[in-house]
């Protein structure tokens, strides 16, 4: 029992069933403190039910939540929110037609008892947070008042990180958050994942693409058929050796990933 | 002052279609419109207009629309209009007025919000309904309001200050209250997500439906406020007040620049708007034109404005 308190979320013996279909079956993962998990799994290895039961939108058929040591007994959307696990979906995040600061103070603003936001403030650390956090410098980021949609996706990912790190949530997941980028926007991502290591807090990096999240990783989970089939420490392995038993478990044809993506490697 | 420029382009649009249109009409006849007479003229019938596009807004930046305003504005003018008939104090009886206007809004937007039917076909289906009501209830018949002339709340609401009529002064304080709501508070910015992205806005905690319901009661509390002043500007419920306004307030929005899809809005937009349909129907026949040309040319403005807009935005 003593273990538990040295992981920030715990999930245990995880059983999920839709029907006479199991999505997952005897899932264990932890997370630690300070942490970057790389969970990888082809589409429809059960990633997406693991999240949805870690946020609160499903609930499980059988196993236990802890969260800081303490027993969650039932996990729902609010409470997920409210202990500051954030989920960060591509094209899902973000209102693209508003600015940059009113994304971050979404429904969390600065505002007086009556509900009159501070305008000012909120433009004020919202350039403080694009300072510290966006990390590079591009002209079209270079005012809170930028139009979101105007932004390129990497930098859209890198506004909803940024947001969920300046409100010190302690567990961002991302879904999938370089899909369909080109390969300078996926590095961006990974460049901002790189700022949820240094701010001390943890995160889920969800991927089909071995290449994205090795880069970052601490530690990568392979899901596969409702499975964890592989729990491996990155210092420990290669990526060459990681890739071959991603092969071995998946099949040749879930090793989409581009050649071009190796090249990320080396930035 | 780029940026700013950059940032209010279509506001500077939609304020130059107006001034210009106003340079026209003092060019063409420059006694009629060099006179304040048309001006004040114009100020007591474009308060009406200002209270039901500026809140009109909230809807439609909130992805939704609302037709069923005009009924609203019928009802609560028959409500206004029966209970002073019935000797209750007219300001108490505005008041009742706006609460039954409010009342239909809460009706709309909790339909269209908890079972997620369309606001474009509950609405108009909730027009129809309402205005067979008042049909119904009053048997077409009016009521006479003429002894409301000259009383204290006559003058409160229709009354001058000099030459210029005080009503426009209550929609000025209604365009600080909604201008305030829309760009300052919570509310305006939560309204604009929820249109802009829905999903997003429920993973960042925004209340959906208490959103999207409260700007339809928005729209019911000016259509009551709105009934109240036709009964008195008329001196007369009809059966049929506010069935004018249905495609002119919309106008008034659409012209300004908040596009249809949601997301976005401007109150200034539509203050602009009203201002432009407001002074195009007193100006066409100003100008010597008849009064049959007036539709022809709301929709000529509209259209030229929605080509303008379509021109600002791809730049």
């Amino acid at each position: 029992m003593e273990e538990k308190k040295n992981f920030l979320l715990q999930a245990i013996g995880i059983k999920k069933s839709f029907g006479s279909i199991i999505a997952l079956e005897e899932v264990n993962l932890e997370i630690g403190h300070n942490e970057i998990v790389g969970l990888v799994g082809d589409n429809g290895a059960g990633k997406s039910t693991l999240i949805k039961i870690l946020t609160g939108v499903y609930s499980a058929d059988r196993g236990e939540l802890y969260w800081k040591g303490q027993k969650i007994d039932k996990l729902t959307v609010n409470l997920a929110r409210g202990l500051g696990i954030v989920t960060v979906f591509q094209d899902r995040a973000l209102v693209s037609q508003h600015p940059i600061w009113r994304n971050v103070f979404m429904g969390k603003e600065l505002a007086n008892r009556f509900g009159f936001i501070n305008i000012r403030k909120e433009k004020e650390e919202t350039m403080r947070l694009l300072k510290e956090m966006m990390g590079f410098t591009s002209a079209s980021i270079s005012s809170p008042d930028t139009i979101v949609g105007n932004m390129s996706g990497g930098e859209q990912q890198g506004i909803a990180i940024s947001r969920a790190l300046y409100f010190e949530a302690p567990l961002i997941i991302l879904d999938e958050p370089t899909t369909g980028l080109s390969l300078t926007e996926s590095q961006k991502v990974i460049n901002f994942v790189r700022n949820i290591k240094k701010e001390k807090k943890s995160c889920i990096f969800i991927t089909h693409n071995l290449f994205h999240v090795y880069p970052v990783a601490d530690r990568i989970v392979i899901i596969d058929r409702g499975k964890i089939v592989e729990d491996l420490i990155k210092d420990k392995i290669t990526l060459k050796e990681l890739e071959e038993r991603m092969i071995k478990v998946t099949g040749t044809n879930a090793m989409r990933a581009k050649n071009a993506d190796k090249f990320l490697l080396n930035n | 002052m780029r940026n700013f420029v950059n940032q209010k382009r279509m506001e500077i649009a939609v304020s130059s279609v107006f001034l210009l249109m106003i340079v026209i009409f003092i060019c063409g006849n420059p006694s009629v419109f060099l006179n304040y007479r048309l001006y004040m003229a114009v100020f007591t019938t474009l308060p009406i207009l200002i209270f039901l596009s500026t809140s009109l807004v909230f809807v439609i930046a909130n992805g939704e629309i609302d037709l069923s305003f005009p009924a609203l504005i019928g009802i609560s003018a028959w409500a206004f209009a029966s209970t002073v008939k019935a000797g209750i104090n007219p300001f108490l009886a505005l008041i009742i007025g706006i609460i039954v206007g409010s009342f239909g809004g809460l009706i709309n937007g909790l339909m269209i919000a908890n079972l997620g039917i369309s606001s474009l076909i509950l609405t108009l289906g909730m027009n129809f309904l309402l205005r067979g009501l008042i049909m119904i209830g009053t048997n077409g018949h009016g009521i006479t309001l003429a002894f409301l002339r000259n009383t204290k709340f006559f003058e409160v609401f229709l009354g001058k200050i000099g030459k210029f009529p005080l009503l426009m002064l209550w929609a000025a304080g209604f365009i600080i209250f909604v201008w305030l709501l829309f760009y300052r508070h919570k509310f305006g910015g939560n309204v604009c997500y929820v249109g802009n992205n829905i999903i997003s806005s429920r993973e960042m905690g925004i209340d959906i439906k208490r959103v999207k319901t409260l700007a339809f009661v928005l729209v019911g509390a000016s259509s009551g406020f709105v009934g109240g002043m036709l009964c008195l500007i008329n001196n007369q419920f009809y059966p049929n007040t506010g069935d004018g306004y249905l495609l002119i307030a919309l106008t008034a929005v659409f012209l300004g620049g908040t596009p249809t899809k949601g997301g976005v809005g401007t109150i200034f937009g539509a203050i602009i708007g009203a201002f432009i349909l407001g002074f195009l129907e007193t100006g066409i026949i100003g100008i010597g034109l008849s009064g049959f040309y007036t539709k022809f040319f709301f929709g000529l403005i509209l259209i030229l404005a929605l080509i303008s807009h379509r021109i600002y935005k791809t730049k």
